[in-house]
């Protein structure tokens, strides 16, 4: 297997720190080796594309610069607006009809630009390299009952062709490493649709109104949880919604864990290996009602069952009844 | 509030407001061929923030097709642009609808405009922080922002929840080797290689400074 970089992303280092130690942990059961990206910096996110194509790149490509001078030759990272970010600029810089481009991003670096380098999620080498089935074989406590509407964001798989992953309208991935971890996922429409993104700070009310349906779709589909796999998403789901909550006149207390911590609480990792008390919103509640549910649902099965056995000696007896010459 | 739509095309003069090198530019900056844009609509249907803009996506590309500059680098639109990537996925003719969006958000910002002011407040004070910083300091940006952006209650109810779960880190999480003053070097390149940028009008001065101004 190819040496593969991690780039954690400054969220991760931050308010997502539980991102960054759940996907860790994850990855390290799974078996999966990597290493950090040695001294990375900010990708510009999307704040410098906004402002400049070749700030941006000169940003996310100085990362590049560093994974490959640490003889990475993949590098990996759990952010979808990092991913875009360092997947723009290798695949802008390779680009040989726009020779322009690259010659302002290696005058802003300073140096030459990188060497093409494959910038992949996180999500991507759990989904690549361990599978489903890798995953289903690990699990120790399986999330059943545990009804999980999986929501990617919307530019982990867009567009679709730098991303190069997935559906980018109806991406699986997740849905199927959850799976693989006993939880029950919904058919969710949304999986795709934007949160609000960063308009947070600067536009609360746009942020609120798109969030507040995500939410909405996610309650109607009777999820018990929301997982994610990007910061963003999460700080607008989880940690904003009392804002949300408030705007829409909603009461909507589904949690939002990232997929790792939901991945890592099936392969029975320790609690400092999830970090599910950084979550505003508690998944406990969750867990328990997909419990109280699966026990309800074994009662009756049970009962059916008694009843299946009952009905059936009658019948036993009544045959015999019935046959005239035995 | 919802802004309330704009609708361009009603008052249309077609020869009037015409700027053709306005469509050259745009195409060259983005790379995309605009020519090919039938307006199907399909950009504005999968489009999350049409409700907030002025003018809907698949009406800018019309406005970019007809030179009419003036409409479209001074509508709200292009600063709402989440770059989402909906309709650059969804576009039967391959056109990066979101690439456009940016570019003419470029343009608009050389020219010093900002009709969604805090918009462009939020950018710049998250590329400053980068500059300084090496990397995002969570914490400082949202400080900052909610002094400039006159708002500072704004988000105040989130820090209990924060603090309480250790997400508020106090100090900046610094590159630990050469990667600040790297960054720090690529901003001042970036600065150097752009003519100076006309303060936006409608901002108090204190935010006039383009991305990154303030790292050393």
């Amino acid at each position: 297997m190819s040496a593969l970089g991690y780039y954690p992303g400054c969220s991760q280092s931050g308010t997502a720190a539980e991102y960054d130690i759940s996907t860790r942990a994850c990855m390290r059961a799974l078996g999966v080796e990597m290493a950090d990206v040695p001294d990375w910096t900010c990708c510009g996110s999307t704040p410098a594309h906004t402002v400049d194509h070749h700030l941006a790149g000169a940003l996310a490509a100085r990362n590049l610069l560093q994974a490959q001078a640490a003889g990475f030759e993949r590098v990996a990272t759990p952010c979808p607006s990092c991913l875009a970010a360092l997947k723009t600029a290798d695949h802008r810089l390779a680009d040989p009809a726009d020779p322009a481009y690259k010659a302002e991003v290696e005058r802003l670096l300073g140096r030459a630009a990188p060497a093409p380098l494959e910038a992949v999620s996180t999500l991507q080498v759990l989904f690549e390299q361990v599978g489903p089935a890798g995953v289903r074989q690990r699990v120790a406590n399986p999330l059943t009952g545990l009804r999980v509407a999986c929501y990617y964001g919307c530019i982990m798989n867009r567009p679709p062709g730098l991303m190069a992953f997935d559906d980018p309208e109806n991406p699986v991935a997740m849905d199927e490493l959850l799976s693989a971890c006993g939880a029950e996922v919904v058919d969710f429409p949304f999986k795709t649709e934007c949160c609000g993104a960063a308009f947070g700070m600067p536009r609360l009310d746009v942020m609120r109104r798109l969030s507040a349906r995500i939410l909405d779709m996610a309650a109607s589909c009777g999820a018990d949880a929301i997982a994610v796999a990007c910061p963003l998403c999460q700080m607008n789901l989880d940690l904003r919604r009392g804002q949300v909550n408030a705007a829409s006149r909603q009461d909507i207390q589904i949690p939002v864990p990232y997929f790792t911590q939901l991945m890592g609480l099936a392969l029975g990792l320790p609690e400092a290996d999830l970090r599910l008390d950084k979550l505003v919103l508690p998944l406990a509640p969750a867990l328990a009602a997909a419990e109280g549910r699966e026990k309800a649902r074994e009662k009756t099965r049970e009962a059916e069952r008694q009843a299946k056995a009952a009905a059936k000696a009658t019948a036993r007896t009544s045959d015999k009844e019935a046959t005239p010459c035995a | 509030m919802p802004t309330p739509m704009r609708t361009p095309l009603a008052s249309l003069d077609l020869e009037a407001g015409r700027d053709l090198s306005f469509i050259s530019a745009v195409a060259d900056e983005s790379g995309q061929d605009l020519k090919s844009c039938y307006q199907c609509g399909n950009c504005t249907a999968g489009c999350a923030y049409t409700h907030d803009y002025d003018i809907p996506v698949h009406q800018i590309m019309r406005l970019v097709q007809l030179g009419r500059r003036e409409d479209v680098l001074s509508c709200r639109s292009i600063w709402l642009c989440a770059t989402c990537q909906a309709c650059t996925t969804r576009c039967p003719n391959n056109i990066e609808v979101a690439t456009v969006m940016d570019v003419l958000r470029h343009m608009a910002r050389r020219e010093g405009r900002a009709p969604e002011r805090l918009v462009k407040t939020f950018a710049d004070g998250f590329l400053s922080s980068v500059a300084r910083h090496g990397r995002v300091f969570e914490a400082g940006l949202a400080m900052v922002f909610a002094i400039l952006s006159g708002k500072p209650m704004q988000d105040a109810g989130l820090g209990p929840a924060m603090l309480s779960r250790g997400k508020l880190a106090f100090w900046p999480h610094e590159p630990e080797g050469n990667g600040k003053a790297e960054v720090a070097a690529i901003f001042r390149r970036y600065r150097e290689g752009k003519p100076a940028q006309p303060a936006t009008p409608d901002e108090p001065a204190a935010e006039t400074g383009q991305a990154g101004e303030d790292a050393r």
